[in-house]
């Protein structure tokens, strides 16, 4: 589904992303870690659409489509999903507004009727619940005010209404306590499924224990140092990275 | 037409009286005494209009255009100027909307509300100026049940002498500022509304401005009077179409709460801006006053204000009952090579009086705009209170805003505060609305209305889905 191809990626002329090589099917759950600064971050972005890098060779491709050829939200309406680690905040507009306007986007681009109002609530709701959000968020400006715990809610429930074909997480699980943890944690796993891929960056262990990953992968200094099953996450939760960067650079 | 001609037609015409026949006419290019006589004539206006509209004219002689405006704009030549311009036949004067130009209609249709739709809204009365002269006017009968008279001025001066000669000026005197003095003396039509004690007016009254003659300046006067414990909400919008030369629009607008009366003003402004330079869009220089004359009265000016070349124009409140109220809720939107000199002023007089003041301004393209707002508390002002909050957004980075607030407080038991802002349209703010699919231009309108949503909800329903709309319209290509 996903292929990324030793892709280089440079920002303000300092080389962030040097030669990573990715690949994620359909069904799967991969997890993305490494330390800080390792360039996870800058990975999400690039797939994303986002400004400011600048890819200086490499390929990414979504089910064969060169995304680097593509705008932001023609990835988007192909099925790509970005949770953002720290959700903007819009003033003014309202969170069910933005999520109406985006779901009728994917169907429009599908060429399907816009949304009735009625489904439209009846899916949010539904989902809503599911998040264990309060209703009064729908009629909020997206994200303003939220708790960072809220802002993290809000990036599932967009999820679970749009249905994305590959969602990217980037560490979602950031300033999250135990229980809103496990309700973000059952949100994604309630988007398991055979078609749909997952792309979960993290630091910490604590969240894969919620969602057990197909695949470990270690991001160090712009690379795919180590990847592995999900005991890769154990061992880096006991060890750290430094042995990875030693055992690769060996 | 010769000038002595036309002198000759004055004199006789004028000896007359009231003249109720409007023939067809554009008065030549260029002002005097002749011209005004002129116009008064053409209006059947009785002699102590006449007399009003020269003394102004005198006035205006002595001034000078005001240059303290943050704008940019050659000198008008005021000789080039057509000051009056009726339709050309009485029968082809729409009688109804659906004989109104399909033009406007267009523009409405564009814009997703469609004008006869909003005929049939109930609660809605239309006075529409087409081209200097009201030609539809609906509901009357509905409104004179009430009491309240909603008519053309002209209408007015011949009709309603007598309050028209007490409010008239009373507000915005003839000499104020230069446009409006020129406005006094030769202003051809616009509205007048009296809602008599104790009267919650029926229905919203309506009025669309349009600009149509090439060449034709156009010089709006309007009135409106809120008698005691009385209530109206006043529309105005406009539109015009695509013009080759710059057009004046110096228009003034006065209002007056008496005690306990409460009068709400909206505008949505839709001039043509001109084109991508600048060229050939309307020059809008406005006076608009509200005189909150009695005890507990408020005036509330909300306005949208999306086109024009150069906008000038501060609504104000000048809040002389005790416990009166002023707001000011505006929407500025530039792009292009637009420029705005806009703002509020708020005069406390009275004790206790209060006023709000937001004001949202986003500014794209290469358009410049400023924020110029007034807060003055006079010595008997005593507990005034004024809260004022400003935010620019700008989209890209060749657009300018800047503001000037400024504050004389003469009461120390004066409560101000100030708040501004100005951010860029963040980039993280497109690209989370665009990572979801949403386009980039959709982004930027949701997140532009966004930032306006405190004054669009200040908007009379019908008006705030047409100001989202007509924002929609400006900002189109502003990105990208
Ligand atoms: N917009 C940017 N401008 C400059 N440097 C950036 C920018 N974004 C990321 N970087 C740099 O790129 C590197 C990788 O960052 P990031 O992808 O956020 O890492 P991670 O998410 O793995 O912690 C860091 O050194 C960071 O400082
Ligand atoms: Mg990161």
């Amino acid at each position: 589904m996903l292929e990324v191809k030793d892709l280089h990626v440079t920002v303000d002329g300092s080389e962030i992303l040097k030669g990573l090589n990715l690949t994620v099917n359909p069904g799967e759950v991969h997890a993305l870690m490494g330390p800080n600064g390792a360039g996870k971050s800058t990975l999400s972005a690039v797939i994303a659409g986002k400004d400011g890098y600048e890819v200086t060779s490499g390929e990414v491709l979504f089910e064969g489509k060169n995304l680097l050829e593509m705008e932001i939200e023609e990835r988007a309406l192909a099925g790509i999903l970005l949770g953002f680690q720290y959700p903007v905040e819009i003033p003014g507009v309202k969170n069910i507004y933005l999520l109406k306007a985006a779901l009728n986007a994917q169907r429009v681009a599908r060429g399907e009727e816009e949304i009735p109002a009625p489904e439209f609530m009846k899916l949010v709701r539904e989902q809503l619940s599911f998040m264990k959000m309060d209703g009064s968020f729908l009629q909020r400006a997206v994200n303003e005010g939220f708790s960072g715990g809220e802002k993290k809610r809000n990036e599932i429930l967009q999820m679970l209404v749009l249905q994305p074909k590959l969602a990217m997480l980037d560490e979602i699980d950031s300033g999250l306590d135990i229980d809103a943890m496990k309700v973000v944690a059952e949100g994604i796993n309630s988007l398991r499924n055979a078609d749909r891929a997952i792309l979960m960056v993290t630091h910490y262990q604590r969240l894969l224990e919620h969602i057990v990953p197909d695949r470990v992968h270690v991001l160090v200094d712009g690379r795919i140092a180590k990847s592995g099953g999900k005991e890769l996450a154990h061992e880096l939760e006991a060890r750290g990275y430094e042995w990875v960067l030693e055992e690769s650079a060996a | 037409m010769a000038s002595q001609e036309m002198e000759e037609l004055v004199q006789r015409e004028y000896t007359q009286g009231f003249v109720t026949d409007i023939e067809s006419d554009t008065v030549p290019p260029g002002l005097d005494e002749n011209t005004i006589a002129f116009i008064s004539n053409k209006k059947g206006e009785p002699e102590w209009m006449l007399e009003w509209r020269l003394e102004a004219y005198r006035q205006w002689l002595t001034m000078t255009t005001p240059s303290w405006a943050h704008l940019d704009y050659p000198p008008i030549d005021y000789q080039a100027i057509s000051y009056y311009s009726a339709p050309k036949k009485q029968e082809d004067k729409p009688q109804s909307l659906d004989e109104v130009d399909p033009k406007l209609l267009e523009t409405y249709e564009k814009l997703g509300i469609p004008l006869h739709e909003r005929a049939a809204l109930a609660g809605v009365a239309v006075d529409a100026v087409f081209d200097s002269v009201s030609v539809t006017t609906t509901f009357k009968e509905k409104l004179a049940e009430a009491g309240v008279i909603f008519c053309s001025i002209s209408e007015a001066i011949r009709e309603y002498p007598e309050l028209v000669r007490q409010y008239l000026g009373s507000v915005v005197p003839q000499g104020d500022n230069y446009f409006a003095a020129l406005n006094s003396a030769v202003f051809t039509d616009g509205s007048f509304v009296y809602v008599p004690e104790g009267v919650e007016c029926p229905m919203e009254l309506s009025t669309y401005f349009r600009i149509n003659a090439a060449n034709t300046g156009q010089f709006e006067r309007t009135l409106i009077v809120c008698d005691k414990r009385a209530q109206v909400s006043y529309l105005e919008g406009c539109t015009a179409p695509q013009r080759d030369e710059n057009q004046l629009h110096a228009a003034v607008v006065e209002l007056v709460a008496l005690e306990d009366a409460y009068i709400k003003y909206s505008t949505v402004q839709n001039w043509y801006p001109g084109d991508e330079d600048g060229k050939g869009g309307i020059y809008n220089f406005v006076t608009k006053r509200g005189d909150c004359r009695g005890d507990r009265s408020k005036i509330s000016w909300t306005q949208v204000e999306t086109g024009s070349a150069i906008t000038w124009k501060y609504p104000s409140c000048m809040l002389r009952g005790k416990d009166s109220v002023g707001e000011f809720y505006s929407v500025a939107v530039t792009n292009g090579r637009q420029q705005a000199d806009t703002g509020t002023k708020m005069i406390h007089i009275g004790e206790g009086t209060r006023s709000t003041i937001i004001s949202k301004g986003i500014a794209a393209g290469r358009s410049d705009q400023a924020y110029r707002g007034l807060v003055k508390v006079g010595p008997r002002a005593k507990n005034a209170r004024n809260f004022t909050q400003c935010d620019s957004l700008l989209i890209g980075d060749r657009c300018g805003a800047h503001t000037f607030p400024y504050q004389e407080i003469g009461n120390s038991s004066a409560t101000v505060e100030h708040e501004a802002t100005t951010s860029k349209i963040g980039e993280d703010q497109l690209f989370y609305c665009q990572s979801r699919g949403i386009s980039e231009e959709d982004a930027v309108n949701m997140i532009v209305n966004g930032f306006c949503k405190d004054v669009f909800q200040e908007l009379p329903m019908e008006f705030a889905v047409e100001a989202e709309a007509l924002l929609n319209v400006t900002l189109e290509g502003a990105v990208g």
